[in-house]
This record gives C-alpha cells, sequence and structure tokens, in this order.
C-alpha cells in the first residue's frame, strides 16, 4: 500500500477538496458581503480590500459569491453521485446475483446508456423538466446509473466466485445477507474512487448547465452562472470571467487527484497496470 | 468475420430502437403533456387541442412511437413549431458548423496530444513527463467553455486578432468560416489533448515494457526506429479507439462550445430549441446526436475487431 503522506495525489486533492468543503462550510455560517445584495454604487470594483475580487455588474462582492457557489457545486455533485451511485450499485447487484437473462436484460439496457454525455441529458430532462438545481441534480444523476451499474456488476461478479462467498453459501446464509455483508464491502474501494471521480464530472456538468441558464437560477450564485454573466462584460471587468472559472477548475482538480491518489491507496495493482 | 459483423449490426439496430424509445419516452411521458409545455401561457382549450392534434398527441403513445419511427425511416424528422420548416433541412444547415468544428477540434486534439504522450513515455519520471502530467491533469479540470472565454479574452478582447464570435458562411468567405471555428476548436481541441495525451503516454509505457521491444533493441536497432516503428504504432491502437469513442464528449462539448462563440451549429439549434420549447426541433436533435454518438461506437468496434482478431472471435462466442 502507497502510504498517504507518500501519496502526492491524495494529499495535493485532499488539501483541494478540503478547502473548497471549508469554503463552502464557512459560507453557511459566513461571507464577507451578501452574496446576493446589489450595491450598484459599487460596480465592477477591481480587487482591493474591501473587496478582495472585486466586484460584478450589480456590485455584490466576487468573493463571497464564489464562496457560496461552492455550496451549490458541492450539494449538486454529491446528490447526483448519490442518485447514480444509490440505483446503479443496486441494479449491478443484482444483476451480478440474477445473471441469465434478467442481467442481460439490464446490462443492455444500461450499454444503451453508457457514454452518453452527461451535459446533454441534462439538457434533454430539463428542458422537459424545467431549468434548476433540483433538476440539474436529478439529470446529472439518472445518466450516472448506468455508469455505477456496469462497475457494480463487473466487481461483484467476481466476488460471488470468491471461497468466502462460497462458504457462505453452503452455510445457508440468505443471499440478500450476502450481497448486503459480503458483496458490498468488498467493492467498496472502486466504488469509492469512482464516486470521487463522478463527483468532479458532477461539477463541470453543472457549471455547464448553469452557464446555459438551465442549472442554478439566479439570483442564486453558481460558478456557471457567473461565468455566463461575466461574458457580457469581459471587456470592462476581464476578472468576472477568470475568478468563477478558477474555482470550477481548482474544484475538479481537487476531486479528480484525490480519485486517483485513492486508487493508488486502496487498489495498487491498479497503479501498477497503469503505471 | 460475417458472424461478428452480423452480431455488431444485430445490437447496433436494437440500441438505436432503445435510444430513439428512451429519447421518445423522456419527451412524451415525464410528466403531462408536450403541447401543454410548448404553448406555455397562450394555453386555451381550442389551441391546445389543435396543437396536440398537429403534433400527433391525441393518438395512443404506442401508436406515436411507431409512427414516429416510421417516419425517421423515410428521413422526415418533422417540423419546426418555431420556423415552420423540415427539421431535416434545419440540422442540414447547422451540421456545416458543427461537423468542421468537431473535426478540427479532434485534429488539435491529436496533433497536440500524440507527441506529447509519446514525449512523456520516452522521458519517463522526467521534468518533461512531469510537464505533460499536470497539463494532462490541468486539461481534465479546466471546462472547456471556460477556455473557450478565456480564449476569448486573450485573442479577441486584448489581441483583436479574432472576432468574439459568430460565423462567416463557408460560401461567403471560406478563410472566414474557418477562421470563426479556429477558437471553438481549439478550446475544444485542447480539453480533449489533455486526456489523450495522458492515454497515449500510458499505451506507449505499456508497449514499451513488451518482450518484442526488448528484442527489437537487442537486435541492435536504433531508439529511433524502436520507438517509432515497434512501439508507437502498436500503441496507436487503443488511442485511435478511444478517439473514436470521445466522439459523445465533443459533440456535447460543442454544444457548450457553440453558445460560448454564437455559432449556428447543433449544440446553439438544440439551445434555442429548449427555450423555444420547439419540441419536435429537441426531439430530432437529440435523436442525431445519440444516433451519431452510436454509429461511431459501432464503427470502432468494426474497426476494432478488424485490426485485432480476438475481439473478433471473443464477439462471436458470447
Amino acid at each position: 500500500m502507497v502510504r498517504p503522506f507518500r501519496n502526492v495525489n491524495l494529499l495535493c486533492g485532499g488539501i483541494l477538496v478540503l478547502v473548497i468543503v471549508a469554503a463552502a462550510l464557512l459560507s453557511l455560517v459566513y461571507t464577507p458581503y451578501d452574496p446576493n445584495r446589489m450595491n450598484l454604487s459599487e460596480q465592477f470594483l477591481s480587487p482591493q480590500s474591501s473587496h478582495l475580487l472585486g466586484t460584478d455588474q450589480y456590485g455584490r462582492d466576487i468573493l463571497s459569491r464564489l464562496i457560496k457557489g461552492a455550496v451549490n457545486s458541492l450539494v449538486v455533485g454529491w446528490v447526483a453521485v448519490g442518485i447514480g451511485m444509490g440505483f446503479g450499485v443496486l441494479l449491478g447487484s443484482f444483476a451480478a446475483y440474477w445473471r441469465g437473462w434478467r442481467d442481460e436484460g439490464i446490462m443492455r439496457l444500461v450499454d444503451v446508456f453508457y457514454g452518453f454525455p452527461a451535459v446533454l441529458s441534462a439538457m434533454l430532462l430539463t428542458s422537459i423538466l424545467g431549468p434548476g438545481i433540483i433538476n440539474s441534480m436529478l439529470a446529472i444523476g439518472i445518466f450516472y446509473i448506468p455508469i455505477f451499474a456496469r462497475l457494480t456488476r463487473g466487481a461483484s461478479l467476481s466476488v460471488w466466485e470468491r471461497d468466502y462467498v462460497i462458504s457462505a453459501r453452503a452455510i445457508g446464509q440468505r443471499h440478500r445477507a450476502i450481497i448486503w455483508h459480503t458483496i458490498l464491502p468488498n467493492i467498496l474501494s472502486p466504488l469509492i474512487v469512482q464516486a470521487t471521480v463522478q463527483l468532479a464530472i458532477a461539477i463541470l456538468a453543472e457549471a455547464a448547465l448553469s452557464y446555459l441558464g438551465l442549472g442554478t437560477q439566479p439570483p442564486h450564485a453558481s460558478w456557471g452562472r457567473m461565468l455566463n454573466e461575466a461574458q457580457t462584460f469581459m471587456e470592462i471587468s476581464p476578472g468576472l470571467a477568470i475568478f468563477p472559472g478558477l474555482a470550477i477548475a481548482v474544484a475538479v482538480l481537487g476531486f479528480n487527484l484525490l480519485g486517483d491518489g485513492l486508487r493508488d491507496l486502496l487498489d495498487p495493482r491498479l497503479t501498477r497496470g497503469r503505471r | 468475420m460475417f458472424v461478428f459483423l452480423c452480431k455488431r449490426i444485430l445490437i447496433l439496430i436494437a440500441t438505436l430502437l432503445l435510444v430513439s424509445g428512451a429519447i421518445f419516452i423522456v419527451l412524451h411521458v415525464i410528466p403531462g403533456d408536450p403541447a401543454q409545455l410548448i404553448l406555455g401561457i397562450q394555453e386555451t382549450p381550442e389551441t391546445l387541442h389543435e396543437l396536440r392534434h398537429k403534433l400527433g398527441l391525441d393518438l395512443p403513445l404506442p401508436v406515436q412511437y411507431v409512427k414516429w419511427i416510421g417516419e425517421l425511416i423515410r428521413g422526415d424528422l418533422g417540423r419546426s413549431i418555431t420556423y415552420d420548416v423540415p427539421i431535416a433541412s434545419l440540422i442540414l444547415s447547422r451540421l456545416q458548423v458543427t461537423i468542421p468544428l468537431a473535426i478540427l477540434s479532434l485534429l488539435f486534439a491529436v496533433i497536440f496530444s500524440i507527441p506529447l504522450g509519446v514525449y512523456a513515455a520516452r522521458h519517463r519520471n522526467r521534468v518533461g513527463d512531469y510537464g505533460v502530467m499536470i497539463f494532462s491533469q490541468l486539461g481534465l479540470a479546466i471546462p472547456a467553455f471556460w477556455a473557450g472565454i478565456l480564449l476569448i479574452l486573450l485573442f479577441a478582447v486584448e489581441l483583436r486578432w479574432f472576432s468574439a464570435g459568430g460565423f462567416k458562411l463557408w460560401a461567403d468567405t471560406p478563410w472566414g468560416a474557418f477562421k470563426s471555428l479556429l477558437l471553438p476548436a481549439l478550446s475544444l481541441g485542447l480539453i480533449r489533448a489533455a486526456v489523450l495525451a495522458r492515454l497515449t503516454r500510458s499505451c506507449m509505457l505499456e508497449v514499451l515494457g513488451e518482450d518484442y521491444i526488448r528484442t527489437a533493441r537487442s537486435k541492435g536497432l536504433t531508439e529511433q526506429a524502436v520507438v517509432y516503428k515497434h512501439a508507437f504504432r502498436n500503441a496507436l491502437i487503443p488511442v485511435v479507439t478511444i478517439v473514436g469513442l470521445q466522439m459523445g464528449e465533443l459533440l456535447a462539448g460543442a454544444i457548450v462550445i457553440e453558445n460560448v462563440f454564437n455559432l449556428p451549429g447543433l449544440g446553439r439549434l438544440i439551445f434555442l430549441a429548449i427555450g423555444q420549447r420547439d419540441l419536435p426541433v429537441i426531439q430530432g436533435v437529440s435523436l442525431l446526436i445519440a444516433f451519431l454518438i452510436v454509429v461511431v461506437n459501432f464503427s470502432v468496434d468494426i474497426v476494432y475487431g478488424i485490426v485485432d482478431p480476438r475481439i473478433r472471435a471473443e464477439t462471436v462466442r458470447s
């Protein structure tokens, strides 16, 4: 096993994620200014001591909006991954348990949606359900189900063949108990790694949806939405277009590195394979 | 080979039917009435009834689906409610933006990523390798639309070399049309390049560790010949596959990028259609994009089957 502090990816990713999570938690109790409060006498201020990252076209404090935006991104990411993982693990576990035509049926259905871009699917769903943060979480989450279903099925199949599972079956343990107590704990590592990576992708997808106006709705702060608004005023205030993008990049980089680091930590065989 | 091909074609047809069914269900079943959605505040019982009849929504769902599939097979995607023109012609006119954009960004991705990946693999664990890995991590983290905004900021706002958006028609000025696609393609391509550089590096490392490379080296071949003649060609097979499979991501990226640069492509069409509640257009464009992804995946499967007989044998056995 790679030791946690020698694992550069885990360390850097962990620190970045910690910063984002801390900012999000902090925003629940404190932000330098009210992120939605407009002050037209302070439009387009450049970074200065009173507004560390400056203000936007409505005179709103950019730092406060960025910090508030972190909550948004993390909540969308976690809920989307929760939906995808919850249903995906259920489907994948049963497919691996049932085998035969039911397994084949589930997996063919999963294959259809596998690889379908989350942004496109989310656009499609939000076009019907209407724009908004809840619908974008739902839309991204639904299209994560196939990813987790395939991963769970693949990992479960090999665990079902292990001696300790065969022993558990031989002593008459109920199959549901075997799935819950034996199979799932043994496939947890790849699931955690995948969840971390999908979280990063969900943050990107949410930012894209909000940029297009289909995700978080104004006046609530969202990094994608901030970029959309910034584009109009880029000539006057270029900083508006830089900070929200940086925030997205830092969050995604953090979760990606954390995912890589966790993979190195939990499954060293993969690390050797990947080199 | 024949059995392999037949099996793949059957899977393709089944997948296309499932995909079309899924899109149909998403747009017709959840939640409630598309006609109501389209009409919005202009809804009266009469207009609702009229539109439901016009769209064929008063028929039972299975009948609607079969009718829709029948029209699709004849190449009829329906008419746009907003523009009142056949959707097929609307799509065709937008493809002259989206297809060159996708090809150009793929080209950028390949031109940047493959030399970088090969270089990193040859200089493993040295500064250059770390540089490529950092580039690749950053590329994975930066959203393409932000890269696009930064490129606009630099090349359009600061340097004024390009316009900040819009598209000049190919027929009017081919160079102008090409130029208006350069920045969008670059922003999409750079992000893809990050993924491909990482993949090329790991594939090259895998191949460079193989026995036949050791044999080639022990025969006294030059390093250039070993790397480019023996290793590179073999490492390229999975890379080409992934390039093909990334088509979906590329199209999704194009949807957002077209909106950043205000390009009149498929992405902009579907985005505007969502705003205008033009359901037939949303249905037609999403179906086309889904079909493109499925067909590209199918072609990659076939090419891979031709190149690697083991895959062919596996499909025939299963």
